[in-house]
């Protein structure tokens, strides 16, 4: 997915600064940018030290002890691809906010390959609230936005739960208000 | 929408009175077992020799004797199960002998009603009608119903959908329509044959038989190639003529209304403000006659033509009454995506394009077949923006608009700054365009 070069992201970072600039201009009506909490990128990472070190040391077992141990060296592979992988998920949970306009919401995402959705309250079909086990343990909540147009995907993973039920009840009660046919 | 209590007061007045499908209905199915049998001839041809041989005539009698009032008590005791009946905001689907099954589609939701009849239908005088809603499928239409039932509830469906009262549904009747066009069977015969894919399918329906033969020689093989080669060259020529045979746009106070078909007959009718894509096609070969294809988007409807084939001057005035107050934008007025863009998709930069208008948002893609997406700002459902790193460093990115049909539009390769102010423009532009968007009931 992602390869991270040098001047990627700076590009990266210009398009964002840019992109901040042109929702600045909007006279009157700012988007204010939230982020997304802390606690999702500590899971994110959790899981992938977790799941590459215990690929790390099972590799370097079974290279070990049936390879000779000059192969065992090949373990670091997986090493560097968490280092690698710690780094982008950094990026990537940077990159992730959303903002609640007067009349639609946005949500910005992705450094690479960037993605901006605009959702106008009165279109909303169907607001969702979803959590798994492990998003519960770390106290999280992603917040889903159906339209009547499958393509749109606006998604907000890993909110606060008080931060997604009060985002969850803020777009129903203004779909309602703004609803309007297909 | 009306909360329960209102509700049941309201069907508390009027009782609901049910109805049935048209007797001929159980035979509707009374092929299937023939077809089965046939097939399992077919497919394993020895075999049904040697049990055909076997069959005695008693054994025959006893057999028939068994499975036809089988069939037919099955036949007979779904049809005497299915009910239909329509109040104040719904139609009313009670079907199932084991599993029951109550379907109830919300009127001001309808986004189109279609009539079809089958060639066997048609000799029989009877009709198919199907609502389309999001979410309905094949089991929601009602077949069979009288032609002439078919009509006068449709009448009363749309009347009811529209918003007139109650006590007048009934006798609203059929809204009378203004035929605008007709296309001739010569026209759609001659572009059909100007069309790329109807050569293309049977040049590969002649090709590929003959390559296999010369390698494998062997029958079965060049048969099996050919059988679907031949069935697809023939549905892209043959059968798209018999179903857009005698293509018929008229307007009425209800909709517009399509009516087409050689053997199977089919009348659609879309209410106001259903439209949610208009698409104008125009393949390479029909450019110089002036020819295009205008298709069209329902949310929920599978049917997507509008117009097989039309001077482009017909077209654009039926779009100009299918999307009340929008013009097709000419194709001098639409702008290409910055040179820099070819560095991004060679060659074929040249076929996009964009123009927004007070009413529309249209982007074309396409060099050879160039086709024309118009979706009007009130039906957008979302906007996004999309940029891949290749893109980035060329500074040109993606606008996508989303549609009720399903369907999106894609405005590809816009410079950065200007895909940035479009999305923001066109969220601004689609809230103003549906406050002044027309009301589900468009008689109320």
């Amino acid at each position: 997915m992602e390869t991270g070069s040098p001047q990627n992201t700076g590009t990266a970072e210009d398009g964002q600064a840019g992109a901040e600039r042109v929702g600045g201009d909007h006279a009157g009506d700012e988007p204010r940018w939230t982020g997304l909490p802390p606690r999702l990128l500590r899971m994110r990472r959790l899981l992938l030290v977790v799941w590459l070190g215990l690929l790390t040391i099972g590799l370097a077992v079974v290279l070990g002890l049936f390879a000779g141990p000059a192969w065992a060296a090949f373990a670091l592979l997986p090493l560097a691809l968490m280092a690698w992988g710690w780094v982008m998920l950094g990026r990537n949970w940077r990159s992730w906010r959303y903002a609640e306009r007067a009349d639609d919401l946005l949500i910005s995402r992705g450094v690479l390959w960037r993605e901006e959705t605009v959702v106008p309250y009165g279109r909303m079909q169907l607001v969702e609230v979803t959590s798994g086990p492990l998003e519960r343990h770390f106290g999280l909540a992603s917040v889903q936005l159906h339209t009547a147009a499958a393509a749109t995907d606006a998604t907000i993973p890993g909110l606060d739960p008080a931060e997604a039920e009060r985002l969850r009840d803020r777009l129903t009660e203004l779909g309602e208000a703004r609803s309007a046919g297909l | 929408m009306t909360t329960p209590g209102v509700d049941d007061a309201v069907s508390g007045l009027r009782p609901v009175t049910e109805r049935r499908l048209h007797p001929v209905t159980p035979l509707r199915r009374a092929w299937a077992p023939v077809a089965v049998l046939i097939g399992w001839a077919v497919h394993d041809p020895d075999q049904a020799q040697r049990q055909l041989t076997r069959l005695t005539t008693t054994t025959l009698l006893l057999a028939l004797a068994v499975l036809v009032p089988a069939a037919a008590l099955y036949g007979f005791l779904t049809w005497w199960f299915t009910h239909f009946a329509v109040t104040e905001t719904d139609l009313r689907i009670r079907t199932g002998l084991v599993f029951r099954r109550t379907a109830h589609i919300r009127l001001e939701r309808i986004q189109a009603i279609d009539i079809t009849q089958p060639l066997l239908a048609r000799v029989a005088g009877v009709a198919k009608l199907k609502l389309d809603v999001i979410g309905t499928d094949k089991k929601d239409e009602l077949a069979f119903l009288g032609e002439e039932e078919a009509r006068a509830l449709r009448a009363e469906l749309l009347a009811r959908a529209a918003g007139f009262a109650p006590e007048t549904a009934h006798e609203v009747g059929e809204a009378p329509s203004q035929q605008l066009l007709r296309v001739p069977p010569g026209v759609l015969a001659v572009s059909l044959l100007l069309t790329g894919a109807t050569w293309g399918t049977l040049a590969a329906a002649v090709v590929v038989p003959t390559v296999l033969w010369l390698a494998t020689e062997s029958v079965w093989t060049v048969l099996a190639a050919a059988v679907p080669l031949f069935g697809a060259a023939g549905a892209s020529s043959v059968g798209r003529f018999v179903t857009e045979y005698d293509w018929t746009v008229g307007e009425s106070p209800d909709g517009l209304r399509l009516d087409h078909g050689l053997l199977d007959r089919a009348h659609e009718t879309v209410p106001p403000g259903r439209v949610q894509t208009v698409r104008i096609v125009e393949p390479l070969l029909w450019r110089r006659r002036g020819w295009v294809r205008v298709e069209l988007d329902v949310a929920g409807s599978s049917n997507s033509v509008l117009l097989p084939v039309a001077p482009r001057e017909v077209a654009e005035s039926v779009v100009a009454r299918v999307l009340p107050g929008v013009s097709v934008p000419p194709h001098a007025s639409l702008s290409r995506p910055p040179r820099r863009a070819s560095r991004c998709v060679p060659l074929w930069w040249r076929g996009y394009g964009l123009a927004v208008t007070d009413a529309v948002f249209a982007a074309r893609t396409g060099l050879f077949q160039r086709s024309l997406a118009l979706v009007p700002h009130a039906k957008v459902q979302s906007v996004r923006l999309s940029q891949g790193p290749w893109e980035r460093v060329w500074g040109v990115a993606d606008v996508h608009v989303d549609t009720g049909a399903n369907k999106t539009v894609t405005a590809r390769l816009r410079g950065a700054e200007e895909a940035a102010e479009l999305l923001r423009g066109q969220a601004e532009r689609s809230r103003t365009g549906r406050k002044v968007a027309r009301p589900d009931r468009w008689m109320a």
